[in-house]
């Protein structure tokens, strides 16, 4: 099953199973992971599930839309230009079994 | 049971101690009791809603929930630990039947009695019904719950003609998952074009050639005169203009009324929606309304509206929660609204309204563009159709005050992006 490592201010962190085809946001919906909101369910439209995704699995990922670009623009908290991402956006399964991400101080 | 937190037995507003019921359990409600829980609010919290399943998430059901693969589970609006974890009482399968102003009490369907010193409603809209002969056939559907939705999906697997009446955006977001099922789809709007309330002329022009040229039939100016059946299940329609469509599914999606009946029996001012403040206050201090029940001053269009939106129910929810802790600010967040049709993106910053002047940003042949709402001088909202960058832009520019229509916009080399940023810098 793949798995998401959620990280928090603070050296805490959430581990959390999903389906495969699920992403991050509904993996931290669904489990009441702290930190990530989710408000559109998951149409790029409200950058309320930044993450920053930690190095080691940035080359996993799958390619930026415009629409994720242009919300990326957008979050409350700085953005990273590198380890920005939505969770939304971070489709789990093939490519993707296991990812970790820090979970930003503000998402609204 | 929730102690009186004072010793005259009503908290004020503005006490974090203050007993707050929220009747609904939808975006809105659910948003007005965490926000309340951030901002410090320690007293007595509960959410009665009336479905049966823990709080879910509304956009996806009319777009990706209805795929053909095999189905996706709804999305909760927060984990069922959420709620005990904050302190916050959710009722689910729970209606509220009576309001007693005076005893600043809720009666609720199973039986108890919820007393509040702050009441917020967020109870919603329900479809509007379509009152033609037939219309109780088998097989005639409507799309709000997820129950709805995942009906709808399994009648979606077998139908082979799908027939939609009302070409707005549930409309349109429905035909656009019913194709994907390979299902023959024809939708019917009473007027003129689709989305004649909701979009400018020149996008709703473009949207309906493309869901045409998807291989909708959409036809305008038709409405339903009667539904035809066979053993009470749906067989096809007949048109206002005497035209015949076969289907073997019908959704209807020509509209939603404001649930105001709990307000309107307590007497409560109920116009289109239950009507509240700036402050998102109905006449009595002690009680609110906030998402699409609510209508309320709009600062963006300098009218009264009624909105139907995730923004709109996020935004409230979390205005009303500060203004129950004490806040005095005005509701004034920029509406903003999208929809998904299939590959169409459609994103609206701001609040157009009837009358307003149009000024088209790129070539809607390109399949994306964006069109300027222009009203007295001002850009007023802008809609944009797979540009998510103007989208953006224009939230940034919309939400920072009055905006003067830009100068060139029919410069091909003029960007919204670049509007923005001369006017509202990026912090």
């Amino acid at each position: 099953m793949p798995k998401v490592v959620f990280h928090h201010h603070g050296d805490t962190s959430t581990v959390v199973e999903a389906d495969a085809g699920s992403n991050v946001m509904r993996a931290a919906v669904q489990n009441g992971v702290a930190g990530i909101v989710g408000e559109c369910g998951g149409q790029a439209m409200c950058a309320t599930c930044h993450v920053y995704v930690r190095e080691s699995h940035l080359g996993a990922l799958p390619p930026i839309s415009e629409d994720e670009e242009e919300m990326l623009d957008c979050t409350a908290a700085p953005r990273d230009d590198r380890r920005s991402r939505l969770g939304c956006q971070l489709t789990l399964g093939e490519g993707l079994e296991e990812v970790e991400v820090d979970v930003p101080g503000a998402q609204l | 049971m929730c102690p009186a937190p004072s010793s005259d037995g009503h908290a004020r507003a503005g006490h974090i101690g203050a007993r707050v019921v929220v009747v609904g359990a939808g975006h809105a409600g659910v948003q007005v009791a965490d926000a309340l829980r951030t901002h410090g609010h320690r007293g007595c919290l509960t959410i009665v809603g009336d479905e049966p399943v823990l709080p879910y998430q509304r956009p996806p059901l009319s777009k990706e929930h209805l795929a053909p693969a095999e189905g996706v589970a709804a999305l909760p609006l927060r984990a069922e630990r959420h709620f005990a974890e904050h302190r916050i009482t959710l009722l689910t399968g729970v209606t509220v039947t009576a309001l007693d102003r005076r005893a600043r009490t809720v009666a609720l369907s199973d039986g108890g009695d919820v007393p509040y010193d702050a009441l917020v409603l967020a109870t919603g809209a329900v479809n509007r019904a379509l009152t033609v002969p037939g219309a109780d056939l088998t097989g005639i559907h409507a799309l709000r719950t997820l129950s709805d939705a995942d009906t709808l999906r399994t009648a979606l697997l077998e139908a082979g003609s799908v027939l939609v009446v009302g070409a707005g955006f549930i409309g349109l977001e429905f035909a656009a998952a019913a194709r994907r099922h390979a299902a023959r789809v024809t939708v019917l709007e009473a007027a003129e074009r689709p989305l004649a309330r909701a979009v400018s002329a020149e996008t709703a022009s473009y949207l309906a050639d493309a869901h045409r040229d998807a291989g909708t039939d959409l036809r305008c100016g038709e409405a339903v005169a009667r539904f035809v059946g066979d053993n009470g299940r749906v067989r096809g329609a007949i048109g206002t203009t005497g035209a015949e469509y076969e289907a073997d599914l019908v959704l209807v999606g020509i509209g939603v009324e404001p649930r105001v009946e709990l307000a309107l029996r307590a007497g409560l001012d109920v116009a289109d929606g239950i009507v509240v403040d700036e402050h998102l206050r109905t006449a009595d201090p002690a009680i609110y309304a906030v998402g699409d029940c609510a209508n309320h001053p709009n600062s963006h269009a300098g009218a009264r509206l009624r909105l139907e939106s995730v923004q709109n129910a996020s935004g409230q929810a979390r205005h009303v929660a500060s203004v129950i802790l004490g806040a005095r600010r005005e509701y004034a967040e920029l509406p903003w609204f999208w929809s998904h049709q299939g590959e169409l993106r459609l994103q609206i910053a701001g609040v157009r309204l009837p009358g307003d002047d149009s000024v088209v940003l790129g070539d809607p042949a390109t399949g994306r563009f964006s069109v300027c709402c222009l009203r007295g001088g001002r850009l007023v909202a802008v809609e944009s159709v797979n540009r998510p960058a103007d989208h953006m832009a224009a939230r940034r520019l919309l939400a920072a005050g009055p905006v003067p229509a830009p100068e060139n916009p029919h410069d091909p080399a003029f960007s919204l992006k670049r509007f923005a940023q001369e006017l509202v810098p990026a912090p």
